[in-house]
């Protein structure tokens, strides 16, 4: 079991420039079933051995695929997520930065009304290790096993994964939702989703100043947590008003302060990492106690 | 809840032209940039005028950058007194000059995105003039929140109720939810990340206008906000960091002495926390971003050095889509052209670091494994070359890639 997308997940890959044809080759490497990629324009032709199509609907009429990835530039990446709803598709992860906020509101608004799970914009993307991976990120980090881990950015995902994997424990599903204002899959629902799932016995949780996500994912687990969960929160030293690179991590107005984010967890009972490298012996003594 | 990125910032005067065009009530105004221009301005208006500076700041009213003026010499004088004042930092070099409002009451109209519900929210209060997170604290329930959806729009209903709620006089319901009506479309039309009236006045003959007006666009949105674009200004202070947004990564100046270079957003926190945990504090936020090639590392590199307050710099890469051989040649190629003032401790892991070790080796820098472990050492060394030591002889800058 795991979450979101396992090895029955078939994806499609909307926007085959040298990215996504890069990131295509990679995942296929790792074991993802990739069955088709979407170019308006180059339908009919193939790809690196991907069949390529004009529409996501074509692609999904043709292959089955029911996932995809997104590396569509800014200007054109809404679009591309609607019309990968519009198909409806289960899962459809962008990895697309610098998103205008005004079109994530439409996005998400529509997406409310429909079955379609959104991962990003601006992420690196889902893994089940061993199964499936959709995203960017280097596979050899992240190994099978029993703790979920979602996180709000992109190479520290990388770099806790390796640690995970060093101390010997192995992920069941991370979930790299993005660093922007407006997401898809915001923190408490990815903790809502690993919480339910069997394969996951401990949780990590990621986040960045900025917004109260956190919060109501420490919320959250007070009231509904199944199993323990360890939880890191970069941007401590960052001063309010400067956008640290997301567009979500930023400090104003006395909101999204780290000190109420490590408050609200350790009010949830949840440890709180000072730094990356506690993760891993924070993760054995929660799955211990 | 409030998004503020680093959106680019209108100046009063803009904003109002751009409310104007939407059919917003504004004051008749002028800018002007000098005594003369202002003494001109006010004759033109005729009657009493406000003089106002033009800068990117809040509190410029406390601050001594508003005043009144009751004919031309008036406000000459006003103009003469705020043009080339400081606030806080910044100079002032234009005025706005426009028809003061007979005020009978005060009003704040607001819109912004609430990122939690993920909906653009509308806000209005009858507090008005005063900051709004001020009266979030003090008087929550002094405000009135709505969430359109950005699909429709703000329904006329909606904008009805905000004004119900907030007990705005049913005579003015109407006036006010016009305009509430009108700044929505506004918000939509020019991406703004955040547009505020504050004050909206109510005159003593009931009719409303806009006091002041705050407009900062979405940067992500630059792309189709050809004119607004155009009305950037950078501030002396943002040079550097407006330097580092034009070859493609993300740069904040900070005030401590430990530059900082790293890959991806959460991984750069994470390095300054680990700086602060040490002990120290770090000169800068620096994000390279994914895939850097050397020539990217070479002039963030080069960026970080140009701030005098930095007295060593660490480099934090994980590799994903970055690549440590690539990074590695960018540092070489920097110390090559011009040996760094200042020591270098780099912690290179992931994609091709040993590649990059290998290059690294050799060159003088300091090698660190974890980033707990290369911060606590880039954190010694600045406290060494900020008391003016030579650089340290233990640990020798090691053979980079022995740990």
């Amino acid at each position: 079991m795991s979450v979101l997308l396992n090895s029955d997940t078939k994806v499609l890959i909307q926007g085959m420039g040298r990215e996504g044809r890069f990131h295509a080759g990679r995942m296929r490497e790792y074991g993802t079933t990739v069955v088709a990629g979407v170019s308006p324009g180059a339908g009919g032709t193939e790809r690196d051995g991907i069949p390529t199509y004009d529409t996501v609907a074509a692609a999904v009429d043709a292959t089955g695929a029911n996932a995809s990835l997104i590396f569509v530039p800014a200007p054109g990446a809404a679009d591309a997520i609607l019309e990968a709803a519009d198909a409806e598709l289960s899962l459809v992860v962008c990895i697309t930065e610098g998103i205008p906020v005004h079109d994530m509101l439409k996005v998400a608004s529509v997406l409310a009304e429909t079955g379609t799970t959104l991962i990003g914009p601006n992420c690196p993307g889902a893994i089940t290790p061993g199964e499936c991976k959709i995203g960017i990120m280097p596979g050899e980090n992240f190994s099978k096993g029993p703790v979920g881990f979602v996180s709000r950015s992109g190479t520290l995902t990388y770099e806790i994964a390796d640690a995970l994997t060093r101390a010997g424990l192995g992920q069941s599903t991370c979930l790299g939702i993005g660093g922007d204002p407006v997401i898809g899959l915001p923190t408490p629902d990815a903790v809502r989703l690993l919480n339910e799932d069997p394969a996951t016995e401990a949780l990590v949780i990621v986040g960045e100043i900025g917004g109260s996500a956190e919060e109501k994912a420490a919320e959250y687990m007070r009231a509904f947590g199944k199993k323990p969960a360890v939880a890191f929160i970069a941007g401590r030293s960052a001063p309010p008003g400067k956008r640290m690179g997301h567009a979500g991590a930023i400090v104003s107005g006395g909101q999204g302060t780290a000190e109420s984010k490590v408050r609200a967890f350790e009010e949830a009972g949840i440890p709180v990492a000072t730094a990356p490298s506690e993760i891993p012996g924070l993760v054995k003594q929660a799955l211990r106690a | 809840m409030l998004v503020s990125a680093t959106p680019v910032k209108l100046h009063e005067h803009q904003a109002k032209v751009v409310l104007a065009r939407a059919g917003i009530p504004i004051p008749q105004g002028r800018v002007a940039v000098t005594p003369d221009e202002a003494a001109s301005a006010a004759r033109e208006i005729g009657g009493r005028v406000a003089v106002k500076a033009q800068v990117h700041l809040g509190g410029r009213g406390k601050a001594g950058g508003i005043k009144l003026a009751d004919d031309p010499e008036g406000a000459r004088a006003a103009a003469r007194a705020i043009l080339g004042m400081d606030i806080r930092g910044l100079t002032v070099e234009k005025v706005y000059v426009e028809r003061a409002a007979t005020v009978r009451s005060e009003l704040y109209l607001g819109v912004t995105v609430d990122r939690d519900r993920r909906r653009p929210v509308v806000m209005l209060s009858t507090v008005g003039g005063m900051d709004i997170e001020e009266v979030a604290a003090t008087h929550p329930d002094k405000i009135a929140r709505g969430w359109p959806d950005p699909r429709l729009g703000l329904l006329p209903f909606e904008a009805r109720r905000l004004c119900f709620e907030a007990g705005v006089p049913k005579e003015r319901v109407a006036a006010v939810a016009q305009v509430a009506e009108r700044l929505y479309g506004v918000f939509v039309t020019t991406d703004a990340s955040l547009l505020e009236i504050n004050p909206l006045f109510v005159q003593e003959d009931g009719s409303v206008i806009a006091g002041d007006a705050k407009l900062d666009v979405d940067d992500n949105a630059l792309f189709r906000q050809i004119e607004l674009a155009g009305w950037k200004e950078v501030l002396a202070s943002e040079r550097l960091e407006e330097r580092a947004r034009e070859l493609g990564f993300s740069y904040v100046q900070l005030d401590g002495d430990v530059g900082i270079i790293g890959n991806g957003a959460g991984l750069v926190m994470s390095t300054l926390d680990a700086v602060g945990n040490a002990g120290g504090r770090a000169a800068n936020f620096l994000d390279v971003g994914g895939g850097a090639k050397a020539a990217v590392v070479k002039a963030a590199l080069e960026i970080v050095l140009s701030n005098a307050r930095v007295r060593s710099v660490l480099i934090n890469i994980f590799g994903g889509i970055t690549r440590g051989d690539e990074v590695a040649r960018g540092i070489v190629d920097v110390i090559k052209d011009r040996p760094p003032r200042v020591p270098l401790v780099i912690r290179l892991s992931g994609t091709e670091a040993e590649a990059g070790r290998r290059i690294l080796e050799g060159q003088p820098l300091v090698s660190r494994e974890t980033m707990d472990e290369a911060a606590a050492e880039a954190v010694r060394l600045a406290r060494h070359s900020s008391q003016g030591a030579p650089p340290p002889s233990t640990p020798a800058p090691t053979p980079a890639g022995a740990p």
